[in-house]
């Protein structure tokens, strides 16, 4: 009988600034803002709903469904 | 004797600001005028907003490479915010980004109004004040609001669109900071007081034949 092979890197989808998006399993925060080439620094960052600080960008670690929002300063009176 | 020139600070939780108007640095045509504003108005804060990281490939510079953090205090607001979780997210958010935890809360009612919504702002206010936050309240001239929020009386001048949409932005910085600081300095030196009739401003002894009350047409 052909087993079906489990793939190597799998992948779940998050919504990441209101868009879907694939990302590997298991992803930490501060990965996700790399792939993105987004510095540490100017960009916040939130997981459902709750604030990820600096020193936990590196652990935290991303879910299937997970509602993330990147977030900087622009203009605004 | 007290000097003319000289006023206390205005003091904003743990920030002291030497101009007491408050700029926005939204609707500018570009980053190079809404900098050149903030100069020329001499303002030491100015607010910003907290929106989405544009995750195009065409990446452009931001606001923030055109303004100096460490000249001017960035105040964050919640525009955009119509009840108090998302007006708190947003201050978290901006409190990380900047390390400080002077915000101004909007909590608004009505999209086409921009009014408040007063019991969301109520609301948001005492979460935000138990986060440890300094919170500087949108509120409407409502006076009951006030009371609950804060003392009455006008500290400072926050505005935005009145010189970034003027005909001559860059002219306008300017008045608006010769408008504030003699708003400011007029009510520091008490203004005349009114008075029913007229007080002539000149002697009334000395004046030539033919002059006063009583001369003849």
């Amino acid at each position: 009988m052909h087993r079906p092979r489990i793939p190597l890197h799998r992948t779940l989808k998050i919504v990441l600034n209101g868009s879907p998006k694939e990302v590997a399993d298991t992803l930490a925060v501060a990965e996700l803002l790399e792939s993105l080439a987004l510095g540490p620094e100017g960009v916040a960052v939130e997981v459902n709903g709750e604030l990820v600080t600096r020193t936990e960008r590196e652990d935290v670690r991303l879910a299937e469904g997970d509602a993330v929002e990147l977030v900087t300063l622009v203009g605004g009176g | 004797m007290d000097d003319p020139t000289q006023d206390a600070p205005l003091i904003l939780g743990e920030h002291s600001l030497r101009s007491r108007l408050l700029v926005g640095t939204g609707k500018y045509a570009s980053f190079e005028e809404t900098a050149r504003a903030l100069e020329l108005c001499e303002t030491d804060c100015v607010t910003v907003a907290v929106r989405r990281v544009n995750l195009d490939a065409t990446k452009g510079p931001s606001l923030l490479e055109f303004i100096d953090a460490k000249r001017y205090v960035i105040l964050p607001n919640t525009a955009g915010c119509f009840d108090a979780e998302s007006a708190v997210r947003t201050c978290v958010l901006a409190r990380d980004l900047l390390g400080t935890k002077l915000v101004k809360l909007e909590v608004l009612g009505d999209k086409t109004t921009l009014l408040p919504d007063p019991v969301g702002t109520l609301e948001a206010t005492q979460e935000l004040v138990s986060q440890g936050f300094d919170v500087m309240v949108y509120c409407s001239d409502d006076p009951r609001m006030c009371v609950r929020l804060a003392e009455l009386g006008v500290e400072g001048v926050l505005l935005n669109s009145a010189i970034a949409l003027a005909k001559d932005p860059l002219r306008m910085a300017v008045a608006m900071r010769d408008a504030a600081s003699a708003g400011r300095q007029t009510y520091l030196a008490g203004p005349i007081p009114k008075r029913l009739y007229a007080n002539a401003s000149s002697p009334m002894e000395g004046m030539i034949a033919g002059t006063g009350v009583h001369a003849k047409a």
